[in-house]
């Protein structure tokens, strides 16, 4: 375990990189992590846990694939329960992954450096859950193929290309695979220095096929870096919109608190906000129980608990524009969903919502709640929650009451749809852990560029 | 050993400041077919060498066209042609609705294109390579940083190339064979 963090004077940011590293340490910290034939405790209590909570999703999935969505607790008027309430906050959550490997990386934010790869893995675990949502909310999924996609059949019929849920298989598909592209690109040198450091002949040859045969070439490298920053630049649209695509889902309807305009950049917002609270979720344990202080330095705290505050605020704008505009547009509808979220039956869920996304995270103002690690995990937790919060208010609280006020009804979720949701968390910790197992959590590759000798002197 | 008989010379600097000053003075005195080899993009070493052109980007447009003008025809054949419905009176062909569509199949083609032409491009995956066959050539994908010039470039001679390399002072020079 390395040493505890020191917070520098008043006035001094904290570095990048803890000092003394060298491109041989950096390579043995990182690929020790994968390479070492102790697999730590903690690392197989996790995924012991995370495993009975994935053997609970497949229970729990199974049983619905039985006996159909009835087991949910969805009913008329309120079609959309806990499946799109998941879904949006998973995709919500895989957002910062590619954000933090993009946009910062067009920025030339440095920093991003240690943590991307961990990030962009997240991204494709929590795009995953997500994925599993739509699939297992049609009930049938065997038959969802041609629902979702435009696959030739013999019926002749095909997806309706002018609804929003189709826009959003085609971006939330190409978000994956994006996702994974950029992952898998990145990976590709840091194979190779794991072929090149492997002990055995075994770890040696799988590690030697994922390289592909790397060899650091200028020539390679030169065309690598071209294509990474091509990446970069399309995903960075990419990701804008698959969020965007998302909240049209809603916003193209004419329900009551959905149909507002300005739901792309409040719902791209939101999963940014709650992408970072994911980020650091994960990257506070990780750096404290495998002791990487050097690598993920209070720094990188800091700077994700900034853009944090910035997305929340943002956020908090929102939710103020939403009240504001059913107002201001004195439609009798509008006001109803608005004095519904203060005064409904579920009002509770809007309170704690504006708690744990507005007033808690206004501490990540003080710079003490930004350079405490522990602090700020239980920040991201609360915001975590209030964004799940959010995604049960909108689809719930829009749904329960329309126009009519006889087909007006409430939701309460089932045991059922208890367990789907915990098991994706299960689902997701269990490939987090296993990727951290097998592959560098932080970029090998990226992290040498950042050390004082790799500057060449004119 | 014969000049055939040899991929290259293969010099291993220990810092990215001595490998290009090699590199370049490897080039100014004529050599044209050689490569470096480091642990992390070395954009001078490609300078270097004369490599900082590529055709990436060629390729990733090819791959957004494609994508752009595959997922357009698409929409428009299945909603104007194979299963035309109409939809709140809305004509056939709405292309506003089909934008989105257009744009992700669009960056997925590009990002393909990105990935898999760049791997192309460098004629990846390639299971062997002789300049694995350098004795210290794992620390390449390490901390060290690697000059080699092939014995295909028409100025290469065993005694002449060792020479050059030699006046820059490397950790070692060895000979890599096929």
């Amino acid at each position: 375990m390395a040493a505890p963090d020191i917070l520098p004077p008043k006035g001094v940011r904290p570095p990048i990189i803890g000092p003394g590293q060298t491109f041989g340490t950096i390579t043995d910290r990182i690929a020790g992590i994968v390479l070492t034939k102790h697999t730590p405790i903690f690392w197989v209590m996790i995924v012991a846990i995370a495993a009975a909570l994935f053997g609970m999703l497949q229970t729990a999935v199974g049983y619905l694939l039985v006996k159909g969505t009835g087991i949910w607790g969805i009913t008329i008027p309120i079609g959309w329960g806990f499946a799109i309430v998941n879904f949006v906050w998973w995709i919500g959550i895989g957002h910062a992954g590619t954000l933090i490997s993009a946009i910062l990386l067009l920025f030339k934010q440095t920093w991003r450096t240690s943590i991307n790869r961990f990030a962009e893995a997240m991204t494709i675990f929590a795009v995953m859950q997500a994925g599993l949502f739509p699939l297992i909310h049609t009930g049938r999924p065997w038959l969802a193929a041609y629902w979702l996609f435009p696959i030739p059949n013999t019926m002749g019929v095909w997806p309706q290309f002018r609804s929003p849920l189709i826009w959003d298989v085609f971006a939330v598909s190409t978000y994956f695979t994006a996702s994974f592209l950029f992952w898998g690109i990145g990976l590709i040198p840091d194979f190779a220095t794991l072929r090149d450091s492997a002990k055995t002949l075994v770890v040696r040859r799988i590690y030697g096929m994922l390289a592909m045969g790397w060899r650091g070439s200028a020539k390679h490298w030169n065309r690598y870096e071209t294509a990474y920053m091509l990446l970069a630049g399309l995903c960075t649209p990419l990701v804008l919109s698959v969020h965007s695509v998302v909240s049209l889902d809603f916003a193209v309807s004419v329900v009551p608190g959905w149909h507002t305009t300005f739901f792309p950049p409040y719902f791209v917002a939101g999963a940014i906000y709650s992408g970072f609270a994911m980020v650091l979720m994960l990257a506070i344990p990780f750096r404290y129980l495998y002791g990487m202080q050097d690598f993920i330095t209070l720094r990188h705290l800091q700077n994700c608990g900034k853009l944090m505050l910035a997305t929340g605020q943002i956020v908090a704008y929102s939710y103020g524009m939403e009240m504001f505009i059913g107002w201001y547009s004195q439609d009798k509808y509008e006001l109803a969903m608005v004095n519904n979220r203060l005064h409904g039956p579920y009002s509770f869920y809007y309170y704690m919502l504006i708690l744990c996304n507005i007033l808690i995270p206004q501490s990540l103002w003080f710079n003490s709640v930004r350079s405490s690690p522990w602090k700020l995990f239980l920040v991201s937790v609360v915001v975590n929650t209030g964004m799940w919060l959010e995604r049960f208010v909108i689809v719930v609280m829009s749904l329960q009451r329309d126009f009519i006020p006889s087909s007006w009804g409430m939701y309460w979720f089932t045991k059922w749809d208890m367990m789907i949701f915990i098991g994706t968390m299960g689902f997701f910790t269990l490939l987090f852990f296993i990727f951290i197992r097998l592959m560098p959590a932080i970029s090998i590759f990226e992290m040498r560029t950042l050390s004082p000798q790799a500057k060449v002197k004119e | 050993m014969t000049a055939g008989a040899i991929y290259g010379l293969m010099a291993e600097f220990e810092t990215p400041t001595e490998l290009v000053e090699a590199a370049k003075g490897a080039y100014a005195a004529g050599y044209r077919k050689m490569d470096t080899y480091t642990p992390y993009p070395l954009e001078e070493a490609a300078e270097a060498i004369g490599a900082h052109h590529n055709r990436v980007s060629l390729v990733v447009l090819v791959g957004a066209m494609l994508g752009m003008i595959g997922g357009y025809s698409l929409e428009y054949w299945v909603s104007a042609v194979a299963y035309p419905i109409n939809v709140g009176g809305k004509p056939f062909h709405s292309w506003p609705a089909f934008i989105p569509v257009t744009f992700e199949c669009a960056i997925l083609g590009a990002c393909l294109a990105a990935v898999f032409g760049m791997l192309a491009l460098n004629g990846l995956p390639q299971p062997y390579h002789p300049v694995f066959n350098s004795p210290n050539f794992v620390r390449a994908s390490r901390d060290r940083f690697f000059l080699c010039i092939e014995s295909q470039d028409p100025r290469f001679s065993p005694s002449d190339t060792r020479k050059l390399l030699e006046s820059y002072k490397p950790e070692e020079i060895t000979e890599v064979p096929y």
